[in-house]
């Protein structure tokens, strides 16, 4: 694709939607207040795994102040429960425990109040008779025939269990020069914004319509929430105006916000919903990918790899969430950027007696990469071959685009190579190289990690059949409105709501590149859910792609339209005038030109001057299918899985000390390939943001429960967040390969940095015990881990 | 997370809030920063019935530095302690760890005596008064007491202090000896500002001819509370602190340790990082002295 | 239980007030005050999201009690500015850098990087992490707010340079 020069796409730009930020006037759901809104606090469980026998509530009821206590019972019958996104009928889920409580922190009971501290007081006064049972703690353990089933209804703890089988992986295993086995445990960590989750909602009986605000990010929501509360899909309006806090995937609160829409409905009053953190934290069901890998890699004795037999093995928790499918988008990435000839995967989702988990940013590529990148450096290992040299024998080369891999996904683009090469350049690597040597011969434990990871960006969510047959769902669209008013003014309508991504400014900048008007003077609107044309929301860093592919379309037709109507202002032919900056203009004499203002006023109010065939007015909209979806899987599981494949390489240098085993990071270089960047500092700052939480997930996080199930990881003292303190400075450089499915060539980079980060610290924490003959493939390696594993080293590198 | 309701009082005088203390009858709590107050009660994991707060009782307020010692009101914020000259100069081992204090937020709300009562075994000013022998003043309606640190920690979270004393200032006596002071502070915490899993406080006299005279050596966050490595300081007073002084001393300080466990760290984990950490501010402190 | 009156300033503005002890300050400004601009992350004390300026140090807000609070004169992060419609050089710069993603922390972030501001015109790398240390980001990586604050720091030390200075000491 030749080399683009683009007025507003790829220039740095303010985002719009700072302003509101910056001046402390966001619009969050804990700042909306609605008349007589009445307050919810959650009456938790305690117990890991218990049979509820009673729940008593007249002490809580009796408190001034207090409205209602409502129960998991009343709730299951008068709400639909949802189902899991694979082929499970029979695990059934509610907002509130119903007749079994099945991990600490499940809510049993939901108390209604005039405040916030008067449900909390009365909260305290349910009272909740419990039949402890044994929990189920441990994955591999639940997969046992006589282990206590999470659903007994379900016959066991394996909620999904497949293998696919791409490629000749057995003969290739057999025919390799070598094999090497390993496993690698990524523990559960998550998101977990700053922000928690939060609803408001409001039952209009006189329009028999449902209101919510939610700090909502995904997708189907005002459908799937419609369908809980057996209400059509037309009688709840979700209003995508509100901010959220951050979500990075897991703020899909959908439990939360049938509970809120059967209370508002139920009390005939407002009804809000704020978790406070020991809520969020333990029944928020946000918990992360918590997996372990075996991994086997059949490779030359000239380091390339023939072949991968990848078992995940993920720890779901109490209800499905979004943790089996969880196991499936990276089947579109499965082997990472390399020329794998075969694969092997099998993917296990296993209940337990935890806090279900939501979807966290990348939706399993990050633990995925961690398991790959590994693999890599004990290929190189094994060979005494030099990690670089491993990778650049295995990378695919930027001739072989479009390259399709064993499960059957192409990647679009890339150059590989060349953004490893930038990094190592950026890096100057030689000079890092010797830093490390002079660090270790002053007796420090020294490593520098490289991790080359794919960022698959544009959200197919093919594996939503690929688990479940039965779910024939190949529409994954996204749609943008746009209107020009009589006197030229541009308002773009866009139908989600957003966390941080800059979708504002996104709709804004491609709008005005394709009208070729300021985008400072184009107003950006989102619809409601009513209103709103079909969406997709936020996920799978797909927005870049879709409503970037949506608005420019939409912006199209509009530029046909104006276009259209200047030529028959100007009486000529449409080939015999041009379009520049919103105006049309004789080819022959540029003089002659029908002005912006002039051609809206026309589409508005001059009807006798409208052209034939151009409605009256001038707006426009376009819905868009996602580049190369539309198939559902083969029999063998082969499927085009994201269509946009964006690259990151990073390189870090770290030191651990050899005694507290804590690690510091620094320096931080990482090339980065999403092809054309719409706004460059938006993409910076979601890679920024996205190495801050990969090095959270490889240092510092994890939701902790002991062997008799309680939850440990309930507060921020416990659960530890990285600060600026923990964040070294970090240097972004940027290639860019553009994608020939898109717009402008634009890929998607929503989850850039979290994809790469936790394999690239993993891989220098282990090339900086290699003088000790220590590994690790454990995350996150915490200080303690640490430390105590260099105790046992039997060799002292010094 | 909401506190359960409580009363609220405001006195102004260290008689009032003790009078107030002695009406509770055991359900009262002295809230000064509430920086480790306020969480425990949004979490319900303390309800007491009345709250007493002290921030507005001048006479709670203040620094006193002399050649005696240096005497800190309860209620002085510990951003005002680490920026004073009077501290830095007669008791830098306070200011070092102040400076490991939570954040300059809190330190901007926090109290002295507030993390003294408080007690956690990870606090860095309880470590340095313990390392310092340090004393206690307390008062309720019917007693005025002193209380020295080895006697006022009494495990994880839990001081000598009855329910109805408040605690008034603590007195850091001055080192008299001839001789060259030095200190040292470090801490090792999973991240910059948290909590120490371990903390290490020395402080220590080196004669003109670089031998040891005396020396305090304290450990905080192995134990439930800080505690004083005594068999290692007696080996290492009349050494010159080299390396192997060193060395054998803290093999008899991880001997005499009995650190905790739990998820952020194993009891071993405690007892390696307490060995080398106590080496680490004891070289400090003695590079310190040496170039005095 | 108690109910207690309070008067106090914030954002330049008396305010009286009925308060019963248990409320927060953050929940006074937010619920009582309508100041929605300051947020609640965790409500003990860890994310900083609720920092404010209480007699201009910075503190979490989300561990006073609004009764602690009588008498203080309050700055919170709808007073940063000059005017209503304005914006301090420290919010311009926020934006300039692209300082925010989801808006959540900025708040507190603005009230921690202003106080450092406020007592030192020209902080280095390791003072602007010490004085941001305590305000959890989740969306930045915290590099585009230390520029920010860098830039900030550069605008404020060249605003008042002598006008042929101006030129050089003042960086875009």
């Amino acid at each position: 694709m030749a080399e683009q020069t683009f007025r507003y796409i790829a220039k740095k730009r303010r985002p719009k939607e700072d302003r509101r930020f910056i001046a402390g006037a966001g619009r969050f759901v804990a700042d909306l207040a609605l008349p007589g809104m009445l307050h919810v606090a959650l009456v938790a469980s305690p117990y890991p795994f218990a049979r509820i026998r009673g729940i008593d509530s007249e002490a809580a009821r009796a408190l001034p102040g207090m409205i209602a206590v409502l129960t998991g019972a009343e709730l299951a019958a008068g709400t639909d429960p949802t189902l899991p996104g694979v082929d499970a009928p029979k695990v059934k889920r509610w907002p509130l425990a119903h007749e079994f409580v099945r991990y600490p922190g499940e809510w049993v009971a939901a108390v209604v109040a005039e405040s916030r501290a008067i449900a909390e007081d009365a909260a305290e006064l349910v009272e909740v008779d419990y039949e402890p049972l044994t929990p189920v703690t441990d994955p591999e353990a639940a997969m046992k025939p006589d282990a206590p089933a999470v659903h007994p209804d379900h016959g066991s703890n394996v909620l999904f269990r497949k293998k696919w089988v791409w490629g000749a992986v057995e003969e290739d295993f057999a025919a390799a020069d070598q094999t090497l086995s390993f496993r690698a445990r990524w523990h559960r960590s998550s998101t977990v914004p700053i922000e928690t989750f939060g609803v408001l909602a409001q039952w209009n009986p006189a329009q028999q319509l449902l209101d919510v605000w939610a700090s909502i990010q995904m997708p189907k929501f005002a459908d799937q929430l419609a369908k809980a509360l057996r209400l059509p899909g037309n009688a709840v309006r979700v209003h995508f105006d509100v901010d959220v806090g951050g979500s990075y995937g897991v703020k899909r609160g959908l439990k939360h916000s049938i509970l809120a829409g059967f209370l508002a409905k139920k009390l005939g009053a407002p009804v809000r919903l704020m978790e406070d953190r020991l809520e969020n934290m333990r029944g928020g069901d946000a918990q992360g990918p918590d997996r372990i890998f075996d991994m086997q890699v059949a490779f030359g004795n000239d380091g390339i790899i023939r072949a991968l037999k990848i078992r995940a093995l993920d720890d779901c928790g109490a209800h499905a969430g979004r943790a089996p499918l969880q196991l499936g988008k990276p089947v579109g990435a499965i082997c990472g950027p390399y020329r794998v000839n075969a694969v092997e995967y099998e993917a296990i989702s296993v209940t337990t007696n935890k806090t279900p988990q939501e979807a966290v940013r990348g939706f399993g590529q990050a633990p995925t990469n961690f398991a790959l990148e590994t693999a890599v450096d004990r290929v190189a290992a094994a060979l005494g071959m030099d990690r670089l040299a491993v990778r650049r024998a295995n990378l695919i080369r930027a001739e072989e685009f479009p390259y399709t891999i064993p499960s059957g996904s192409t990647y679009d683009s890339g150059d590989f190579q060349t953004v490893l090469e930038k990094a190592l350049t950026a890096a100057d690597y030689p000079a890092l190289m010797a830093k490390r040597d002079e660090a270790r011969r002053k007796g420090k434990l020294a490593g520098i990690g490289i991790a080359c990871c794919l960022e698959p960006s544009g959200g197919n969510s093919a594996f939503e059949p690929l688990f479940n047959p039965k779910n024939e769902t190949t529409t994954w669209m996204e749609a943008c409105s746009i209107k020009i008013d009589g006197a030229g003014a541009v308002v773009v309508s866009i139908n989600t709501s957003s966390s941080g991504q800059g979708h504002e400014s996104l709709a804004a900048t491609v709008v005005g590149e394709v009208l070729e008007r300021e985008p400072e003077t184009i107003r950006v609107v989102r619809a409601d859910s009513l209103s709103a044309l079909p969406s997709n929301s936020p996920v799978g860093s797909r927005m870049a792609i879709m409503l970037g592919g949506a608005a420019a379309g939409a912006a199209k037709k509009l530029k046909e339209a104006i276009t259209a109507i200047g030529a028959h202002k100007l009486g000529l032919a449409i080939g015999d005038v041009e379009y520049h900056d919103g105006a049309v203009m004789s080819r022959a004499d540029p003089a002659k030109k029908a002005s912006w203002e002039a051609i809206a006023e026309i589409a508005h109010r001059k009807f006798h001057e409208l052209p034939p065939g151009i409605e009256p007015g001038l707006q426009a909209s376009h819905v868009l299918e996602v580049p190369t979806g539309g198939t559902l899987p083969g029999p063998d599981g082969r499927v085009q899985m994201y269509p946009c494949y964006a690259f990151e390489a990073h390189i870090v240098y770290a030191e651990i000390d050899r005694i507290t085993g804590q690690v510091a990071l620094g320096p931080y270089i990482v090339g980065h390939d999403c092809g054309v960047m719409i706004n460059p500092d938006i993409v910076h700052g979601m890679t920024y943001g996205g190495i801050a939480h990969g090095i959270g997930a490889a240092l510092y996080e994890r939701f902790r429960y002991d062997e008799s199930g309680q939850f440990l990881s309930g507060t921020f003292m416990d659960y530890l967040i990285p600060s600026a303190h923990e964040v070294p400075d970090v240097a972004i450089v940027d290639h860019c390969t553009p994608s020939p499915l898109t717009a402008f060539g634009q890929k998607g980079s929503g989850e850039a940095g979290y994809l790469g980060a936790p394999a690239a610290i993993s891989c220098a924490v282990n090339d900086a015990l290699a003088p000790l003959e220590l590994k690790i493939a454990e995350l996150p390696m915490t200080p303690g881990l640490l430390g105590d594993l260099i105790a046992t080293a039997k060799k002292s590198s010094s | 997370m909401k506190a359960a309701e409580f009363d609220y009082a405001r006195p102004e005088t260290v008689d009032e809030a003790c009078r107030l203390l002695d009406g509770a009858a055991g359900d009262g709590k002295i809230i000064a920063g509430g920086q480790t107050l306020v969480p425990l009660l949004v979490m319900r994991l303390t309800r007491p019935s009345l709250v007493i707060d002290i921030n507005r009782i001048a006479a709670l307020h203040g620094i006193a530095a002399n050649d005696a010692g240096v005497t800190i009101k309860a209620a002085t914020r510990q951003a005002d302690v680490l920026a004073d000259a009077g501290v830095q100069q007669r008791l830098p081992l306070l200011t070092k760890a102040l400076r490991l204090v939570g954040h300059p937020q809190t330190r901007n709300r926090g109290t002295i005596g507030g993390s003294l009562a408080n007690a956690d075994p990870a606090a860095e000013i309880c470590l340095v008064a313990r390392t310092l022998d340090a004393e206690i003043s307390a008062q309720s309606r019917q007693t005025t007491r002193r209380i020295a640190m080895r006697d006022f920690c009494a495990g994880a979270m839990t001081t000598a202090l009855t329910p109805e004393e408040c605690l008034t200032d603590v007195r850091f006596p001055s080192w008299r000896d001839a001789g060259r002071i030095g200190t040292g502070f470090t801490e090792m915490s999973v991240r910059q500002s948290d909590f120490a899993l371990v903390a290490a406080a020395c402080q220590l006299v080196l004669d003109k001819d670089g031998v040891c005279r005396r020396i305090a050596l304290g450990i905080g966050g192995a134990e439930a509370s800080p505690v004083r490595a005594e068999a290692a300081e007696q080996h290492l007073t009349g050494t010159r602190l080299e390396a192997g002084d060193i060395d054998k001393a803290m093999d008899e300080l991880q001997a005499a340790l009995s650190p905790l466990s739990d998820v952020h760290a194993s009891a071993d984990y405690r007892r390696r990082v307490a060995g080398a950490l106590a080496a680490r501010v004891i070289a400090e402190a003695r590079d310190e002295a040496k170039a005095a | 239980m108690s109910q207690h009156d309070i008067a106090l300033t914030v954002n330049g503005r008396a305010y009286r007030g009925t308060v019963p002890a248990r409320l927060t300050l953050v929940d006074f400004l937010r619920d009582h005050l309508r100041l929605t601009g300051t947020h609640t992350g965790c409500e003990h004390g860890v994310c900083g999201a609720c920092s404010i300026l209480f007699d201009g140090q910075p503190m979490r807000s989300c561990l006073i009690f609004a009764v602690q609070a009588d008498g203080a004169t309050i700055t919170t992060v709808e007073g940063l500015a000059p005017d209503p419609a304005g914006l301090s050089v420290l919010q311009d710069c926020f934006w300039e850098t692209h300082a925010l993603q989801c808006g959540f922390c900025t708040p507190g972030m603005l009230i921690a990087a202003q106080a450092l501001l406020n007592r030192n015109r020209a902080p280095s790398d390791e003072e602007i992490r010490e004085a941001i240390g305590g305000n959890l980001c989740r969306c930045t990586g915290y590099k585009q707010i230390i520029d920010a604050i860098k830039l900030a720091a550069s605008r404020l030390q060249g605003a008042n340079a002598p006008l042929d200075q101006k030129g050089a000491g003042s960086h875009g």
